[in-house]
Formats: structure tokens, sequence, C-alpha cells
């Protein structure tokens, strides 16, 4: 375990015993995911005197935030210069402080019509009530298909980092990195620091798709980056042995004779990612194809409300952007799921303002201007 | 065991108490509590199933729980994501074929 998540103390909360389906605990409101959206959305509306539980898979609260060792940067606002797995631990004393039930270690795997939740935790099936869910579950990296892509060393980047920087595991000896996006270029340097090569980071369009800052580090670091490039084939028996790419013309066609063969055990996919809207299917939301927000998203209006009232979404799910903004959206949809039940006030009104002010900051820079026109889109 | 990445320059890793387990007939070292995955890795042990249709080998995708790339027969049981699920002393792991079988 990582150097914040040791610090974490094994959760279970005195009610999670008697959990069962015939006798379904009621909260006011449920958040479902424990990253920095739903542990903001959970910590705002506990702190205006919701009832409140939060539930995460993993044994650890804090999301993508617990394996990125990185300073995080690029936003004004928010913990700028923190490394993301310290974002994680004061996240999550905030969330002790409060006294906030959490249920970890626990999958919702279902949206009933009688509108419980399903839940897996340790191979017991229940079922819980709230009068209003928020969906913060994030989302899962996108596959790529190219020959032999299921070839056991083709893997999503963010897993890779999980492997090293979670669990301290070597994820192998020398990496193809396809994406240049920030993740693209993030975790190849995160693999040089845990002692593992990295041979290219190969990007598809003729520009660096992350921070320039980013691409210098691992430019710097000796990793070349090939632009214009894709990944045709890997190749191995077992496993990954070597990666065949080759350059790309105008109009993306492979151009013949460019093939270059990069021995590698690990190709790390960095493509993109899409976000986990399955139980927002089954409750019936409204879901919208918008490719600037990560494709199928839910719908949702500045109140971060999707098509139905007891409902709301916020952080990766509803749209692939970053940490920062992710709390942000935590924080206005955990103050408008409270006062969906209670009514507005004062402080839930300032909330909201001070959010919706810091968000505006920072997808005023040109690098966010995607994300304000997909979301512009939902509005039609 | 090297497959554990053992100096860092901002992370330190604690790790639980060492136990054997067991991966088709052999038997391995791993650090419990750590995912089943986690633990075939660090062991060099990438190829987790074997697909249905192809028999073709299958590893792990996401290693956080979400895309099913990694599920094996675990103490008997089909289709455990083991990228998910801890490492316990004594504990019998077998790669899946297809779609498993429960024994
Ligand atoms: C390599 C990398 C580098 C990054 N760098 C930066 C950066 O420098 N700055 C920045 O601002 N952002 C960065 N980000 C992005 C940032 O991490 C994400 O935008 C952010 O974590 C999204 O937060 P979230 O709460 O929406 O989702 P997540 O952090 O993904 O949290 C969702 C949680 O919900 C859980 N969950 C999902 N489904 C269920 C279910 N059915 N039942 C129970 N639990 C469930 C998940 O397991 C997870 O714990 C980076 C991301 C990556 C991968």
């Amino acid at each position: 375990m990582n150097s914040s998540a040791k610090n974490q103390k094994p959760r279970s909360q005195k009610n999670i015993q008697n959990f069962s389906s015939s006798k379904l605990p009621n909260f006011d409101i449920c958040v479902v995911g424990g990253g920095p959206a739903g542990l903001e959305a959970g910590i705002v509306a506990k702190e205006l005197g919701a009832n409140i539980i939060i539930i995460d898979d993993n044994p650890v609260l804090g999301g993508q935030l617990i394996k990125q060792t990185h300073k995080f940067f690029g936003s004004k606002a928010h913990y700028c210069g923190v490394r993301g797995i310290d974002i994680a631990k004061i996240l999550t004393d905030m969330v002790d402080e409060l006294k906030i039930d959490i249920l970890d270690n626990a999958t919702v795997v279902g949206y009933y019509d009688d509108d419980t939740l399903g839940i897996l935790r340790k191979d017991k099936l229940f079922q819980i009530k709230a009068k209003t869910y928020i969906f913060a579950a994030g989302a899962s990296e996108n596959m790529l298909v190219f020959e032999n892509s299921d070839l056991p060393g083709v893997y999503g980047a963010g897993a890779v980092q999980t492997m090293m920087n979670v669990y301290g595991v070597v994820p192998g000896r020398r990496a193809l990195v396809i994406g240049s996006g920030n993740i693209g270029l993030i975790v190849p340097y995160q693999l040089l620091q845990s002692g593992v090569e990295v041979a290219a980071i190969i990007e598809i369009l003729d520009k660096v798709g992350g921070y320039y800052v980013h691409a210098a580090k691992i430019k710097r670091a000796g990793v070349p980056i090939y632009l214009k490039h894709t990944i045709i084939k890997a190749k191995g028996k077992d496993c990954v042995e070597a990666a065949v790419i080759t350059q790309v013309g105008d109009k993306f066609e492979c151009l013949e004779g460019t093939e270059k063969t990069i021995e590698c055990d690990m190709i790390l996919i960095a493509i993109g990612l899409s976000p986990l809207c399955e139980l927002l299917y089954q409750a019936g939301c409204r879901i919208d194809y918008v490719p600037e927000l990560g494709g199928n998203v839910p719908y949702h209006n500045e109140s971060m409300m999707t098509s139905k009232s007891h409902i709301f979404v916020c952080g990766d799910l509803a749209c692939i952007e970053e940490a920062s903004t992710a709390m942000l959206e935590g924080k206005i949809a955990g103050a408008k799921a409270y006062e969906a039940l209670y009514g507005e006030n004062k402080k839930s009104k300032e909330i909201v303002e001070q959010a919706n002010k810091e968000l505006s900051m920072i997808r005023s820079s040109p690098f966010e201007q995607r994300i304000l026109s997909g979301k512009e889109k939902l509005k039609a | 065991m090297d497959g554990y990445i053992t100096e860092h320059p901002i992370l330190e890793f604690k790790r639980g108490k060492k136990v054997k387990f067991c991966f088709e007939d052999k038997e391995i070292e791993g650090y419990e509590g750590l995912p089943i995955a986690a633990a075939l890795h660090a062991a060099g042990i990438k190829v987790l199933s074997i697909s249905e249709r192809y028999s073709r080998p299958r590893g792990f995708f996401c290693a956080v729980g979400k895309c099913s790339s990694c599920l094996m027969e675990v103490d008997g049981n089909p289709n455990v994501m083991v990228c998910m699920e801890p490492l316990r002393q004594g504990i019998k792991v077998r790669k899946q074929k297809g779609k498993g079988q429960k024994q």
C-alpha cells in the first residue's frame, strides 16, 4: 500500500451488519463512488445536514487519486502543487471527521424499479434505499482494437499505474505507450521512476494531446514521442513481446514502408476514458452521445441533476475532465441534492455560487473549450 | 520476490505478511491483502484465463474492477475478478477456460 493508503483505517461502520434485503436502511442521500467527486459531494451534503452514505468498491477511498503520485497543476483553484495521493488523504480525513457513513468494498450492481440500489459486498447481495442519489462512479479506460490487442501485456495505462503505484508491483520491463494525452504523458514518467524502461510514446495526431509541461518533462527524460504514428499489431505468443507501429498520412491511412518493430513487454493504452453510465441507463436516465464529454454521458443540467429529479451526477461520470473540476461538480451535486430535499438556504447557495465561479475560471482555459461546447450540446 | 518495487522516490510500500497460495499446481508466495492479480503479476504470471471461442490467452486490462478481463477460478468458484479479490493464505487459483466451471 502506498504512503497515503497506509494511514487509512479499515472502516466498518456499525450499521453495515444490519444491511440485508429484508431491512432496508434509509438515507437522505446515497453517493455512489468515493473518488474526488463523490467525496466532495458527500462532504458538502453532510455539512449541510443531510443523512448520507458513500459507497465505493475499493478498500480505500479516493478513486483515481490513490495512484497519482505527481503534483497536480493546470488549475489554479484547487490543490495545485499537491500530489493526488495526498489530496485523497485530505478528503478522506474530512470524511472521517464528519463521521460520514462509508460502505467500502461494496459494488453497486443494479438500480431497481423501486428506486433501490442492489449492492454486492463480500459475496452478500443487499439493497439500500435513499431519497436522492448522487452517482460519481467515474470512468473506465477505452480499449483500442488492433491485431493481437487481446494479448496479456496490453494494458490500460491506468491499470499499470495502479499496479505500480498502489500495489508496488513491477509492471514490466519495457513499455510502449499509445496516446499522448496527460495520462499517456504522466504514466511513462512514473514508469521511469519505478525503474521501468519506456521505448516510446506514439500519437496518431500531429500534436501532443496533453499539457506541454508534461510532454517536455518526458522528452527531457529521453523518451521519444512519435507523432502521426499508430500501432498496427502486437507480437508475442502468450504475452506481448513486441509491437509494430507505423506512420499515418493526413487521412490517418497507414503509410506503407514506415512500419517499425518495437521490442516491449507492455503496451499501454492511453487513448481516453468512457463514463460508467450503466447504472444510469438502468435508472432510466436520459443518456446523450456527446463526444466532447467522453461519449455516452448522462444528461445533466447546471445543478448536475439528470433527467430524473432525484438523481444527480458529477465528476468523470458526467464528463471526462480532471480531479479539480470533479471536486467542484461534486460540491454542486452535493448542495443541489440537499436543496432538492430541504430547499435552498444561505449556505447551500453560497457553496453552489463559489463552486460555479471556480469552475468557470478553470474552464476558461483553452484546454477546456471542448468541455464547454460539450456542456452546451447537452442543453440542446 | 523480485517482482516488487523496493525503492521509489516518492512512495513507500507497506505490505501485508507473506503468504503461500496455489496457482494451477504450483505454490507461489505473495503478500496478503494484495489483489490476486497483482501477486500473480509480481510472480511473473500474466496469462489469467483462456478465451472461450479461440482459446486465446487473456490477462488483466483495467486492474480496477471494471472490465472483467481478469476472471479466474478461485477455490473452485469461477468468474472471480482477481484484480479486486484480496490474496489469502492457502487459496487455490486456476486459469479460467471460457465461462469457467464451478468445482
Ligand atoms: C494517470 C492520470 C493522471 C491524472 N492527472 C490529473 C491531474 O494532474 N490533475 C487533475 O486534476 N486530474 C488528473 N487526472 C484525472 C482525475 O484523476 C479524474 O478526473 C478524477 O479522479 C475523477 O474523479 P471521480 O470522482 O469522478 O472518479 P474516480 O476518481 O474514478 O472515482 C470513482 C470511484 O467510484 C468507484 N465506483 C465506480 N463504480 C462503482 C460501483 N458500481 N459501485 C461502487 N463503487 C464504484 C470507483 O471504483 C472509484 O473509486 C488524472 C487521471 C489519470 C488516470
